[in-house]
């Protein structure tokens, strides 16, 4: 659109820049608050630049955690939510591509019967059948372990529904060719789907990365040990009471050190998920 | 090179839906083969399961004396080119080409020679580094043969290769075809509904039509002499006029209509349409008599063309005559 309004250009700027404050304004305080001290946090109104406690705060949680809630390290938890986050994007898709394959290419019996035994999981998110799954992590002895922790979000039907999707475009001739060339079906997956899907995988981790990493009721359940905590269940265990019985400065240091992540995985792969989301190489 | 037999070939997918009634044909050793027929026709699924990608309900189908009904595409020892080339999008043109031959566990300078001599011939050396992707549709196609032709199968494949290039250069890769067919002397057999493909490739053609060989003969012979109406109606452009005649149906091409006086017209057409094409003009009418034949007639390019009544004549040796009920051809 071309179009020469001088109101309405400052006009739409102004709504955009106050949204961009609604959501960066909060960021920032967290930010701040993460560089003071309690007793600075405590002041009302709170100070609005930068403390001199950024070190102290930073590597009292990384090593440490809080005095008074969870004594979890936050070093710790960031490793544990990293293994959440790679794992539960990984199993996913190895399990996913595999399954999409064997539907898309394969005429066994019951071929649709499973596809839609997969995609009706859908709807059962963990939130719906946490209960049964807890009691048959609890009863396999997984409460605790990084396995608990990821196999019950690995098994899903999105990334399988996307993989069937994108192989359904890719042209028929395309697998007959490499049945006249010679090529196996494993050997044409290797070969020939996998490269293919390299846009889609890029794709499929960032969005179970963030999946992944962001879980919240999952780990808060099946963890009790504090080396097993994830960064956002060690932010919730270090809220222990009542406001002021808070160490809030410690609490935002590792808030941030929580959205760090996901953040540079969004960053580093966004020129890659755009590709996978929006063209594919055909 | 070998010798492909067709031996009362069928193909139904459910006992009620048949779509190919049993083919049969003998291919000699090198000759380029052409099935044409129009969409639907069962063409490209004959063709297909000669490659092994479709299963044959009932005959054989052997190459160079080998019944291959059960056997993969790959034993089969034959090379397919694809309407949409269906070249591994994320390969080089090399990776394309090589990629049947590192599968077969070839020595790697024994398909770099092949490769190279493939990329030669195709004149496609320059490219041998792009993906797909940055060519050409003309040179896709080319890679696409080049991968048929490293392969050196007993039997090419053609599924309608020329399809999706542009008109003048269907005509260019149709020389090339023939070219090559003439350099490598493979036994060929390519799918088309395009007559003009048909009649410039074939050394022998087979005209298809719901499933069935309606006629299998030389190009000529088939304009010649079409076997059955829908033969007569399908090659030629325009195609021959059948007329509803004594209780028959009277086939005369176009071309062997020539204008006469009236009191010599065999046939006295009411033309309503005038396509004059530069090299001659063709004008098209109903028969006089309110008969609702349509009728076409190639004219000379001087003939004074007008709407009207035009009387006609043709030579009797040009008359075909056809069987209303069968719609076959019968002999004078």
């Amino acid at each position: 659109m071309v179009e020469n309004r001088p109101w309405l250009t400052a006009f739409s700027h102004g709504v955009l820049i106050l949204g961009v404050l609604a959501v960066a304004f909060p960021l920032y305080v967290t930010f701040i608050a993460s560089t003071l001290t309690l007793e600075q946090i405590m002041q009302v109104p709170m100070q609005l630049t930068p403390g001199d406690q950024f070190v102290e705060n930073y590597s009292q949680v990384l090593t440490a955690g809080s005095t008074k809630g969870s004594k979890a390290a936050a070093s710790s938890m960031l490793f544990n939510s990293l293994v959440m986050a790679l794992v539960i994007p990984l199993g996913k898709m190895a399990i996913s591509v595999i399954s999409a394959f064997a539907i898309v290419y394969f005429r066994f019996p019951l071929r649709m019967f499973f596809f839609w035994m997969i995609f009706v999981t859908l709807m059962l998110p963990v939130e719906v059948r946490i209960i049964p799954t807890f009691k048959v992590i609890a009863d396999l002895g997984l409460l605790n372990t990084y396995a608990g922790l990821t196999v019950p979000l690995i098994a899903s039907a999105t990334a399988t529904f996307l993989f069937r999707q994108f192989f359904m475009t890719i042209p028929d001739e395309l697998a007959e060719a490499a049945r006249v060339d010679g090529a196996s079906p494993m050997r044409f997956f290797w070969d020939v789907l996998l490269p293919l899907s390299k846009t889609t995988m890029a794709a499929l981790f960032v969005i179970q990365f963030i999946y992944g990493w962001n879980q919240y009721l999952w780990p808060l359940l099946i963890t009790t040990d504090e080396s097993m905590y994830t960064t956002v269940i060690g932010i919730k265990r270090m809220i222990v009471g009542s406001d002021s019985a808070n160490e809030w400065n410690l609490i935002m240091a590792t808030a941030i050190l929580a959205m760090l992540p996901p953040a540079l995985v969004v960053m580093l792969m966004q020129k890659w998920f755009v590709k996978g989301l929006v063209e594919t190489e055909k | 090179m070998a010798a492909v037999s067709l031996r009362d070939v069928r193909k139904s997918y459910t006992p009620e839906l048949q779509v190919i009634h049993g083919v049969s044909m003998e291919i000699k050793d090198g000759e380029f083969i052409v099935i044409l027929g129009p969409s639907g026709c069962g063409k490209s699924t004959l063709l297909r399961m000669v490659a092994g990608l479709e299963t044959i309900t009932a005959g054989e189908i052997a190459i160079g004396g080998r019944v291959v009904n059960q056997l993969e595409p790959k034993d089969r020892d034959i090379a397919m080119v694809f309407q949409n080339y269906a070249l591994y999008p994320h390969m080089s043109v090399y990776d394309n080409m090589a990629y049947g031959l590192r599968i077969r566990g070839l020595a790697k300078d024994e398909i770099d020679t092949r490769v190279q001599k493939a990329a030669g011939i195709l004149e496609l050396k320059k490219f041998l580094d792009r993906k797909p992707r940055a060519l050409s549709g003309g040179q896709r196609q080319r890679v696409a043969m080049g991968r048929a032709i490293v392969r050196e199968p007993k039997v090419f494949l053609f599924d309608e290769p020329l399809s999706n290039l542009d008109a003048k250069l269907r005509v260019q890769m149709r020389g090339e075809l023939q070219a090559l067919h003439r350099r490598l002397g493979t036994t060929s057999l390519f799918v088309t509904h395009d007559q003009v493909e048909a009649m410039t490739l074939a050394q022998r053609m087979i005209v298809m039509n719901a499933g069935r060989a309606e006629q299998i003969g030389a190009p000529l012979e088939v304009y010649a002499r079409p076997a059955t109406t829908f033969v007569a109606g399908f090659i030629g452009s325009p195609p021959m006029n059948l007329i509803p005649k004594d209780g028959r149906l009277l086939g005369v091409r176009p071309e062997h209509l020539e204008p006469c006086a009236a009191s010599e017209a065999l046939l006295t057409i009411d033309v309503d349409l005038i396509e004059p094409l530069g090299a001659d003009i063709i004008v098209y009418g109903r028969i006089g008599d309110g008969e609702s034949a349509r009728v076409a007639a190639r004219l000379p390019a001087d003939a004074k063309a007008q709407a009207g009544k035009l009387a006609v004549r043709y030579a009797p040796q040009n008359a075909h005559w056809f069987d209303p009920g069968t719609g076959k051809r019968i002999e004078q």
